[in-house]
């Protein structure tokens, strides 16, 4: 019965019905030769986070600069934009990861399931906003314990392997790489490929059963192989999750996003379906962002 | 030195298989005889300096190992030394040798949570930053200290009636000098070492690691135990082998604050461990000190004896460490 006194207990809310998918379908992107890797539009959408009016600044610059995005469950969301328009700063707010950096400020509010996030205590909302970074950072322990040290207590080495196995293996089941390591459970995990080891970091963000998943450039240190996998697979994650990229590759974002906000300078310059925003960008900035005229 | 020798060899042997990183060895020797004078000069000092140190180093063990095989016998192991006015009557060192490992493992089961512990707070929390600051410089001025400084200030400490269950106390008057004096502050000696190690595993791992444990609802001290430190269990482990060197090596706190007697001076009436802990000693540094032409046994042959056995444990220190940074190695790290 350990493993149900586990993970602390979430409390959700009644999600609220399913919105209509609001993707707007635009002829395809003039330049982009890309296929879509989402076919179709998603079957359904719930609204899961809510970024309302948030500007964030360090040490009196400004990063962000009243950002307002929904987040939904069914879809995917690209934040792009060239270096430093703050799209990394913003997706660390929405697990207030921005509260490692002591000067760090926000104002407006962030929401999830409508309730404010600095009203939840930060290791619960990282449990339910997990993130996987850009390098792939496995912990220096075997295969089954990176997962399963995110389902123990804080820093208890209890519940016995037995009882966790289920879930782990169902961690890495969804991240599509229990069936290439489940014979070297034991093994090291920094001795996997770089592919593997992102892989890894997703099962491990996903074995707490997060709603929504947080991505920064999770591609951009692997091989072109490894980017397909990955992508395959968020795009495979958006049903169960909500799921945030944030990526420089725009091609990428074309790829797997169903919706896009292109930030410039700390604002946010343009938001919609990915069709719409590659094929017919409303704004000049996003227009020249998206035809490489700068970036 | 010797740690660092083996090192290179070990990098020069993973190289064979991989190719070695550009600049680190090789390349750099490759184009020289295009190079101006000044600069072949240059290298080749450098070349004679290091051959110089390896061949300084050399010549000590090498003298130490032939004088040391020719006049250590098993039985001065296992021996302890005796009053005597031959060599042959003298007896061994088997309480030095004892002695030595007491000093080391009190030292290092003292250093060793204390220097982790100042480590991790230095470089996980720092805070208030000003109080950082001055923990970090009284760290360096405790490394800067002559160990000799350490022993006399010790004598104050240990002598204070409040601190008698440590040593030996005659009517109200403690004596001060036990094995439990001399280890607390041979610990002293090895703590800067295990605070540099340990500072630098940690430093060492990448800022997006902690945020990948934070990221997943774990809390600092979660992180700090089950990922930080285990990722630097290899600087730790190096920290305690070159403090417990430090310590083995000490001579000056073991002269002022063990005793320095030739044999163990149990204290009566205490249960086991603690009648030895309690009272006073010696150790091969000072055993080798005593046994040579400037010390009180005048016994040189045993001197040497003596500083054969430390060599041979420092040196199996030495190959500890290297092992361990071998092993490492095996695990893998994080690109950065």
């Amino acid at each position: 019965m350990e493993l149900l006194r586990t993970p602390p207990p979430i409390r959700r809310l009644p999600l609220p019905d399913p919105e209509p998918a609001t993707e707007v379908m635009a002829p395809a992107g003039a330049g982009f030769s890309a296929a879509r890797r989402s076919i179709g539009a998603p079957q359904f959408s719930i609204r899961r986070m809510e970024v309302d009016g948030v500007s964030i600044s360090y040490g009196g610059k400004r990063a962000v600069r009243d950002v307002s995005l929904p987040i939904r469950q069914g879809e995917v969301l690209a934040l792009i934009g060239p270096s430093g328009c703050g799209k990394t700063t913003l997706l660390r707010s929405l697990n207030r990861l921005t509260e490692l950096t002591a000067t760090a400020r926000l104002e407006g509010s962030i929401r999830l399931d409508d309730v404010d996030v600095t009203l939840i205590e930060p290791t619960l909302l990282r449990r339910r906003v997990t993130m996987v970074f850009q390098q792939p950072n496995p912990f220096p322990m075997s295969v089954f314990d990176n997962v399963a040290y995110v389902l123990r207590e804080q820093g208890s080495r209890r519940a016995r392997r037995r009882t966790l196995e289920p879930a782990v293996h169902s961690a890495l089941q969804r991240a599509g790489l229990f069936d290439e390591v489940k014979d070297n459970l034991r093994h090291p995990a920094l001795k996997l490929s770089g592919g593997q080891q992102q892989r890894l970091c997703i099962a491990r963000a996903l074995a707490a059963e997060p709603e929504v998943l947080l991505l920064d450039e999770p591609c951009s240190a692997l091989d072109p192989q490894s980017t397909q996998v990955i992508e395959d697979l968020i795009v495979k994650l958006r049903d169960d999750v909500a799921v945030v990229i944030v990526t420089h590759n725009l091609q990428q974002a074309y790829r797997i996003a169903d919706h896009v906000a292109f930030m410039y300078l700390g604002d946010l310059v343009e938001y919609g379906g990915a069709t719409a925003l590659f094929g017919s960008p409303r704004e000049q900035r996003t227009r020249e962002y998206v035809s490489g005229a700068f970036g | 030195m010797e740690a660092s020798i083996s090192t290179a060899v070990a990098a020069g042997h993973s190289g064979a298989a991989a190719p070695p990183p550009p600049g680190k060895h090789g390349a750099a020797v490759e184009g020289s005889a295009t190079w101006r004078l000044g600069d072949r000069i240059g290298l080749a000092i450098c070349w004679g300096l290091g051959l110089l140190f390896c061949a300084i180093a050399v010549a000590v063990a090498l003298y130490l190992f032939v004088q040391g095989i020719t006049y250590l016998k098993p039985a001065m192991l296992t021996t302890p030394a005796a009053s005597g006015f031959s060599q042959s009557e003298s007896g061994g060192f088997s309480d030095a040798l004892i002695g030595t490992l007491m000093v080391a493992t009190l030292g290092i089961v003292l250093a060793l949570p204390v220097g982790i512990a100042i480590a991790v707070w230095l470089v996980e929390y720092g805070r208030p930053a000003a109080l950082a600051r001055v923990a970090e410089s009284t760290i360096e001025a405790i490394a800067g200290i002559p160990s000799i400084v350490l022993a006399l200030f010790g004598t104050v400490i240990f002598s204070s009636s409040a601190l008698a269950f440590l040593s030996r106390s005659n009517e109200g008057v403690v004596f001060g000098k036990s094995f439990f004096a001399a280890g607390a502050m041979l610990s002293l000696v090895a703590l800067p070492l295990i605070v540099a190690s340990v500072r630098e595993g940690l430093n060492s791992i990448p800022r997006h690691v902690r945020e990948a444990s934070y990221a997943v609802g774990k809390t600092k001290a979660a992180t700090t135990r089950r990922i930080l430190l285990p990722a630097c269990r290899p600087q730790v482990a190096t920290g305690a082998v070159l403090g417990l060197g430090r310590i083995i090596g000490d001579t000056a706190i073991i002269v002022v604050l063990l005793g320095a007697t030739q044999n163990f001076g149990p204290v009566e009436g205490a249960p086991f461990p603690l009648d030895y802990l309690r009272g006073v000693g010696t150790t091969l540094t000072n055993f080798v000190y005593e046994a040579s032409p400037t010390g009180n046994l005048n016994q040189p042959q045993k001197a040497y004896a003596a500083a054969f056995v430390l060599l041979i444990m420092i040196l199996i220190l030495n190959a500890i460490v290297d092992l361990i940074h071998r092993r490492s190695r095996k695990v893998g790290t994080w690109s950065s």
